[in-house]
């Protein structure tokens, strides 16, 4: 029963397998983040009362909903990696963290940005982006965990368990504008509710989401396929590809 | 069937998970007042908010409060939670989404009438984003039902 899952967490069978998606998986990227840019930037009608301003939404949204998805990743794959050993589970964990941590920042600096002419500053320490700050740390603090052990082994223990810990954090962020007084709005998209937005703003938001997340999968699996090959670097299949490659 | 070993570790994990949270959520249960940005208006009107200290106050512009001096930036208005109303009393720019009708966070300092001294005022954005043509057509259709209900 579990063996399709151990074949699953061999280092080389994934990197072969995954050389094979990329060109799709980077297509399907390019070609949603046109359109949803293009969609958004020129052809959505401007907001009645921010105007234009509003536009950095097709940015900092879906951003800001990868750097959540990417925490479950990565924590997941810790979790992974700590139960069963499994060594593309560690890998995928040590990649996810500074891509997650780069989306991170990228919705608090876009956020900043859409707050000084629509709030009338740049920062708050409401629950929202104090919450959000504290991923950012979370993140780093992977980053920097796998980086002051000298055995791989326990730097993928320690920052696993990080992981875990820190996944606290996600539900406070989503649930912290609906559970305190805060500055930032509610939600605009939710699960159980028709979105409060116009459908023609709305529709490419949609398909910024979905390129977000296939930027996502596409860069993480960038960083997993580098980093099997460091650690996997002993071993002849990558000694085979390298050598193919200088040829 | 999982090894024992590997479940031994998967319970591990669960614990972690669970006791995280317990402390966290723990937490942040001890600190939810101070977690919380602003005052509503109706906790300052009932006592809660300390006068004499920088505290944050948030609710809507009360239609028609807002008072602005000919002669100076004074600016005097009313922020409701729909039951109890606080005046505020600012002297700067406002930012440019501030309006009747729309959320504010007002920084400052409550003095012995109760009246907010603001040193900062923030506009708060709504979740509800419309195109303006839309916008418009919403107003035009809301004066309408207004007007039909004045007249009968």
């Amino acid at each position: 029963m579990w063996q399709w899952f151990h074949r699953l967490g061999s280092p080389r069978w994934f990197y072969q397998a995954s050389g094979k998606w990329l060109p799709w998986l980077a297509g399907i990227t390019f070609v949603l983040l046109l359109i949803g840019l293009m969609w958004g930037l020129g052809f959505a009608p401007r907001d009645a009362k921010q105007g234009n301003s509003f536009r950095i939404i097709y940015i900092h949204v879906p951003a800001s909903f990868l750097a959540l998805a990417g925490y479950y990743v990565m924590a997941i794959a810790g979790a992974v990696g700590l139960i069963w050993k499994m060594k593309l589970a560690d890998m995928v964990m040590k990649s996810a963290a500074p891509l997650g941590a780069a989306l991170t920042f990228v919705a608090l600096i876009t956020g900043a940005i859409w707050g000084k002419p629509t709030w009338g500053t740049y920062w708050v320490w409401d629950a929202r982006i104090t919450s959000m700050l504290v991923l950012l740390f979370l993140y780093m603090g992977v980053m920097a965990l796998q980086h002051s052990y000298t055995s791989v082994d326990a730097a993928n223990r320690a920052s696993a368990v990080l992981s875990l810990v820190g996944m606290v954090n996600i539900p406070i962020i989503y649930k912290s504008v609906d559970w305190w007084y805060t500055l930032h709005q509610p939600a605009t998209i939710k699960f159980t509710e028709a979105p409060t937005m116009h459908p023609d703003m709305f529709h490419p938001l949609l398909v910024m989401i979905a390129g977000f997340y296939c930027f996502y999968a596409l860069v993480l699996i960038l960083n997993t396929r580098s980093e099997i090959l460091h650690r996997e670097r002993r071993s002849s299949w990558v000694k085979d590809i390298v050598l193919q490659n200088q040829r | 069937m999982m090894h024992p070993i590997r479940r031994q570790r998967l319970f591990l994990v669960i614990f972690i998970v669970v006791a995280a949270s317990l402390a966290v959520g723990l937490m942040t249960y001890a600190l939810r007042d101070n977690i919380n940005l602003f005052y509503p208006p109706s906790e300052i009107a009932a006592g809660d908010a300390p006068p004499g200290v920088r505290i944050r106050a948030g609710g809507m512009v009360v239609d028609g409060s807002v008072e602005r001096a000919s002669d100076s930036l004074f600016v005097r208005f009313l922020v409701t939670d729909g039951e109890a109303e606080v005046e505020v009393h600012y002297t700067g720019i406002l930012p440019d989404l501030f309006a009747a009708g729309e959320a504010a966070v007002v920084t400052g300092e409550l003095d012995k009438q109760g009246i907010f001294m603001a040193s900062e005022v923030l506009a708060k954005h709504d979740e509800n984003y419309t195109p303006p043509e839309v916008a418009d057509a919403m107003n035009a259709a809301h004066e309408r039902a207004k007007q039909s209900t004045d007249e009968s």
